[in-house]
């Protein structure tokens, strides 16, 4: 039997620090949205998780 | 004597062809070919020996020979569960995995097949006992058999709704089929790739019963399922944006669903979805209910 965590944020990539307050999850700044989508496949390829856009600005990959 | 080997051999032939006509090796490739067949193979022609052996103990005055018939079913509980275990096992390799709703009804339907080629030798030794006759005997097997087989088949979902191609839209990052929301997707790259090369359906239930059937979860997952193995799936492990996801629209009951396949063909896609089994274990019929009747007007 798998076990494992899901449906958790497992980073977040922003390009406003303002935006995120504290985060559990580990959070990455971006200088710009193309860094932030280049930053957020990455990190989603890494771990398998999704990349979901907030529009503000924040991408939080999650575990689903 | 001579009567009571022509009753076994009979009944043992007429139910063992029975379970070799049920044994079919389609796109699905399940039960696997060739050692999923063997196994299939000889645990009907037990169930076949069981059916046929209980009319010449019956003649004997045997009554203990029914006993015989309960550890058939027994067995046969043994052939589901077993089943089971291995689609389950085998399921989290799928990159679109079949869904615990499906197995289960896969593995109903295994042992369902069993029981058939236990009635269908069952009758044809009654019938070979009672007429002295191997002919007969072989076409009253026959009879039940396209009886039970037609009684049992299952519908599909062309039967309860209609389906029809879909627009795939973005709202910002939301994935939208026919204006129902699907799912949030970040990258701009696969958000492309779903508006160039992907295609969607809507499926739209003819009535409140079909509405609540395709409502279930796990028939959702079948119709996923059934799509990807079909078209074929464009998507790794590390690629989840792409995994095939039917969304419910709640106003109306409509089930949408958009694929990133292989072939980008509507008219297969269309086709693959009507000809998806409805799961005997997501059937539901509200407007058998007196409440659910008065509601629905």
């Amino acid at each position: 039997m798998d076990t494992g965590i899901k449906e958790a944020i497992l980073a977040i990539v922003t390009t406003d620090r303002e935006r995120v307050i504290h985060s559990s999850a580990p959070t990455f700044f971006a200088s710009d949205d193309k860094e932030r989508e280049r930053v957020a496949l990455l990190i989603s390829k890494i771990t398998l998780g999704m990349v979901h856009d907030l529009e503000n600005g924040c991408s939080i990959i999650v575990k689903h | 004597m001579e009567l009571y080997g022509r009753i076994l051999v009979a009944g043992i032939a007429a139910g063992s062809i029975g379970r070799l006509l049920l044994l079919r090796a389609d796109y699905r490739q399940y039960p696997s070919f060739p050692r999923g067949y063997v196994t299939h193979m000889v645990l009907g022609v037990i169930a076949s020996a069981l059916g046929a052996i209980a009319v010449p103990a019956l003649a004997e005055k045997e009554y203990t020979a029914v006993t015989f018939l309960a550890l058939a079913a027994q067995q046969f509980r043994e052939i589901r569960s077993m089943e089971r275990d291995s689609l389950e096992s085998i399921d989290r390799s799928e990159l679109v995995p079949r869904g615990s709703d499906y197995i289960e009804d896969i593995a109903k339907t295994f042992e369902a097949r069993n029981y058939i080629a236990m009635v269908t030798s069952l009758t044809a030794s009654l019938a070979v006992y009672l007429s002295k006759n191997t002919a007969a005997g072989f076409l009253a097997g026959a009879a039940i058999f396209a009886g039970i087989v037609f009684s049992i088949r299952g519908i599909k979902v062309e039967d309860i709704a209609g389906v029809v191609g879909a627009a795939i839209d973005f709202d910002g990052p939301l994935l939208r089929v026919d204006g129902v929301v699907v799912m949030n997707i970040g990258l701009k790259e696969a958000r492309e790739k779903y508006l160039t090369r992907a295609v969607a359906v809507r499926i739209i239930p003819r009535d409140d019963n079909a509405r609540a059937t395709l409502g279930n979860v796990g028939q959702r997952q079948a119709l996923a399922h059934n799509a990807a193995a079909q078209l074929g799936i464009r998507r790794d492990l590390d690629e989840p944006e792409f995994t095939p996801i039917a969304r419910r629209n709640t106003e109306n009951g409509d089930i949408v669903l958009a694929i990133f396949s292989m072939e980008p063909d509507i008219e297969c896609l269309i086709e693959a979805i009507k000809k998806t089994p409805v799961l005997e274990s997501s059937k539901r019929k509200p407007l058998d209910s007196p409440a659910g009747r008065k509601a629905a007007d």
